[in-house]
């Protein structure tokens, strides 16, 4: 390397900067988390607290928010659109990539339309249709708009395409079916696309807040966005350390599978980003 | 004579697993193609039908308006406020985003040590609940008690009213969407960093490219094309696209100073209640991503493909 020193060093420093400004919302969230409100209201720029209140601002959101049954309505809502997103979108772009399917151009129309209308798009005649059939505050209305992903036939698409003939030629002369291959052949080889669509798909889902907040009104059927929304409404806002630990809890099943799945994670967005 | 029999035969045997293919893949691709329908296509449709009505929930009859919706929206100060606001949220934090993301991308890509842990830390932001976040945000930009103001009131400045005032209302939330998706766009960078083949760095620097600078716009640059477009059609329909953290932190105040696009169709549809009005502003919104759609293309079209 021919580079400077120097050079080296504002690299390093420029990079310092940057992530310690990108980190300062957690270092104030976890710190203040920690603090009885007079220490908020004096002190906000000493990161130690002075009275360790952890324990306490834990206790309070957790007795007012039902921690519990939003994470389980994330998980629950999250599960359920992710597996009818790979249930549906699977055999489709199998059929498009490996069939002689007379429609496949057609199809590949309706994918790319598809891809452009968003959940915000479409909301509106949803929600009436959810509304006439007295659907609203169920999961059915969180889960069912999304079971089509067009982005997952789409990446799918790609991923198939790039698949060697011969396995499903060989799979065919052992007398299997077309479903059979998907199941048996195609699934298990898809595998990293799977995973990268799965982190896809959480990651938006957990973090939407349009839909659910359109059709649910209801503790009971909230996810964590709403959930958090509810309880920063009812507390006005002024109870920083309670909100803060709130948040925390809401904010960490995602940040530790980030944490532990990393280049999983950075591989789904780039894949599914990229070729989107 | 048998050939020709037997050349029948077999294009009709191939003609019949022709046909069972196409029906095999009728059938695979049925339950997508029928969810296609019911949730993308009809409700598109019904969108821009219901635009032409007067349609409220809650009444049941609405007739025919023509295009007294569109007439309307074209004089409400709302929706070319909101319409405004949208525009420059997405003139700060489009651009700077992606400048940003390609600085630290260029500046990791280049700093053999202590990448991945970079990398982690800028990508954070992506995989945080940005419901949450915003909250904390809230607390930063507090004008009495957050930190970010006594900061500024330990080397004498006064501090703004970040999200309640109306003339800096727009900057805060612009902050918090570049925080949000620098890392986002760094990613994408360095995926098409590594692509570009190291040899092209080493023949610039035998036909003189001698500086970091000149290597950059006479191998980086070009190179990235394809990603840089990406990006840059993906920042935009993001920033467009503006919601959470509005209805989180301002709900479209003070004064109307943080209205944007979706946050006026929510109100308009799901607060108000006015569906017909409301979807025709969801019309307009479905417009703006179209012309955004086709400018990448175009672009797409000229641009030379390198790989």
């Amino acid at each position: 390397m021919t580079s400077l020193p120097a050079g080296r060093i504002i690299r390093f420093a420029l990079l310092s900067l940057g992530a310690l400004m990108i980190l300062a919302p957690y270092i104030f969230m976890i710190s203040t988390a920690g603090k009885t409100q007079s220490d908020i209201f004096t002190s906000s720029l000493s990161l130690i607290p002075e009275h360790f209140y952890f324990a306490e601002n834990f206790a309070k959101a957790l007795a007012k928010v039902p921690m519990a049954t939003l994470l389980w309505n994330g998980v629950i809502v999250c599960g359920l659109i992710f597996f009818f997103q790979v249930l549906v979108a699977i055999p489709c772009a199998y059929a498009m990539a490996k069939l002689k399917f007379r429609a496949a151009r057609l199809m590949m129309v309706l994918v790319m339309l598809g891809l452009l209308v968003p959940i915000h798009a479409t909301a509106l005649p949803l929600y009436v249709a959810f509304d006439r059939m007295s659907l609203l505050n169920s999961y059915t209305s969180l889960v069912a708009p999304f079971t089509i992903s067009v982005f997952a036939i789409f990446m799918f698409l790609q991923f198939f395409r790039a698949m060697p003939d011969d396995l499903i030629h060989a799979a065919r002369l052992d007398g299997m079916s077309e479903l059979g291959i998907v199941a048996r052949v195609i699934v298990p080889n898809a595998w990293p696309a799977v995973t990268a669509f799965a982190i896809f798909s959480v990651v938006a889902h957990w973090n939407d807040l349009y839909w659910p907040l359109i059709v649910v009104s209801k503790q009971a059927y909230a996810t964590p966005p709403l959930g958090l929304m509810y309880f920063r409404a009812a507390e006005a806002g002024d109870d920083y350390g309670a909100l803060m630990a709130a948040t925390m809890i809401i904010t960490l099943p995602l940040v530790v599978a980030f944490l532990f799945a990393q280049k999983r994670f950075v591989e789904g967005i780039t894949m599914t980003g990229l070729k989107g | 004579m048998s050939s020709i029999a037997l050349a029948g035969n077999v294009s009709s045997v191939a003609a019949f697993h022709r046909r069972s293919e196409d029906r095999t893949a009728w059938l695979l691709a049925a339950p997508a193609i029928v969810l296609l329908l019911l949730f993308v296509l009809l409700p598109v449709a019904a969108v821009i039908f219901l635009g032409f009505t007067d349609f409220e929930l809650g009444y049941g009859k609405f007739r025919l308006v023509g295009f007294e919706n569109y007439a309307h929206l074209i004089t409400d100060r709302t929706f070319r406020k909101s319409l405004w606001n949208t525009s420059v949220y997405t003139a700060i934090v489009a651009p700077v985003s992606i400048i940003l993301g390609l600085g630290v991308a260029l500046l990791i890509e280049g700093e053999p040590r202590a990448r991945g842990f970079f990398r982690t830390v800028y990508f954070l932001p992506v995989a945080s609940l940005i419901v949450a976040m915003a909250t904390v945000w809230q607390y930063l930009f507090h004008p009495t008690i957050g930190p970010i103001n006594e900061l500024l009131a330990l080397v004498g400045i006064p501090g703004p009213n970040w999200l309640g005032a109306s003339n800096t209302v727009l900057y805060s939330l612009s902050i918090i969407g570049v925080w949000q998706s620098v890392g986002f766009n760094m990613v994408l960078f360095l995926a098409g960093l590594t692509a570009i083949p190291r040899e092209l760095y080493a023949a610039a620097h035998v036909d003189g490219a001698k500086s970091a600078l000149d290597r950059f716009f006479l191998v980086t640059w070009p190179m990235l094309g394809p990603t840089t477009l990406f990006v840059v059609t993906i920042s935009i329909t993001n920033a467009v696209k503006v919601f959470e953290t509005v209805k989180m932190l301002t709900d479209g105040g003070p004064n109307k100073a943080s209205e944007v696009l979706l946050f006026t169709i929510y109100q308009e549809g799901f607060v108000y209640l006015r569906v017909g009005y409301a979807s025709a502003m969801t019309v307009v919104f479905l417009a703006i991503l179209v012309v955004l759609m086709l400018l990448q293309y175009r672009v797409l079209d000229r641009r030379v493909h390198y790989t």
